[in-house]
């Protein structure tokens, strides 16, 4: 019981400490004074902010979520070059002469088997993200319905992506 | 130098144009609702994109703190747009699907 307490106390001020890095950093960012005066006004409203809404932005957060954090720095230029790619697709669609015989909208339905809400959410903003697809409704046992403009953008869906966001928050079945 | 800057930002708005160009045809000519949303959602990702690359290039001529720090909440703007979008499109699908509406097929074409 008292470890467990203790654990909790950890956790807590982990949160607390990456809600006033967070903060601070926006901060200096939106600023961009550097007098001492007014960095240490922003490391007062930061504290405060970080005392206050700790349990608000991170709560939860452990140490070994930063693990999670750098493999989504992994997945993001993955998901940037991927909406680059089916951007163009999209163009080449929008500006083709026959576009009505090209598309061919219909809904898909599959199973991804994610737990946590976060990867749902995740995989859910990744599909809308990248044209041709939409999500319209993800459920919480990860089950998903998607509107696929034709058949090329939908081919590949299940699959790879799901794989990714699977890697990032560790969810490998 | 500065007309290789210059190049390239003036390339990279010109892209970021076309992308925009192309949404909005493309919420045009779309045959219905549900598909209307493809190009007006995502395209303007990509167009939003290119554009702020475009102007933080364009910064590079006067290189100092100051002008990092601009660039830096210009790409804070694309990093809202990026989870902003993806959020209206679905909540605007969702509601299409709730009124029921039925989307169109290429089945519904030959009919």
């Amino acid at each position: 019981m008292q470890k467990n307490g203790n654990e909790k106390n950890q956790a807590g001020f982990f949160s607390f400490m990456i809600t006033f890095v967070f903060m601070f950093i926006t901060w200096i960012v939106l600023s961009g004074y550097f007098e001492p005066l007014l960095l240490g006004l922003g490391v007062l409203s930061s504290l405060s902010i970080a005392w206050f809404f700790h349990d608000l932005l991170f709560a939860g957060a452990v140490i070994q979520d930063i693990k999670v954090f750098l493999r989504f720095c992994q997945y993001a230029p993955w998901l940037i070059v991927e909406i680059i790619k089916a951007n163009f697709h999209m163009l080449y669609l929008v500006f083709h002469p026959r576009m009505h015989q090209l598309i061919d909208p219909h809904i898909i339905q599959f199973q991804t088997g994610l737990k946590s809400d976060i990867a749902i959410t995740t995989l859910a903003n990744a599909i809308t993200l990248t044209p041709g697809t939409v999500t319209i409704t993800a459920n919480a046992e990860g089950g998903f319905r998607v509107h696929a403009i034709d058949r090329k953008s939908a081919e590949g869906l299940p699959g790879v992506m799901r794989d990714r966001v699977a890697q990032v928050f560790g969810e490998n079945r | 130098m500065h007309i290789i800057i210059n190049i390239l930002s003036v390339s990279c708005l010109l892209m970021g144009l076309v992308f925009f160009i192309g949404g909005a045809v493309g919420i045009m000519r779309m045959p219905d609702f549900y598909s209307r949303l493809h190009p007006a959602g995502k395209l303007d990702t990509l167009g939003i994109f290119t554009m702020v690359a475009g102007l933080v290039i364009y910064n590079f001529h006067h290189l100092s703190l100051g002008m990092v720090l601009l660039s830096i909440k210009m790409f804070l703007i694309v990093f809202f747009v990026f989870l902003a979008s993806p959020t209206a499109t679905h909540s605007i699908v969702d509601a299409g699907m709730r009124a029921g509406l039925r989307p169109w097929t290429q089945k519904k074409e030959k009919e």
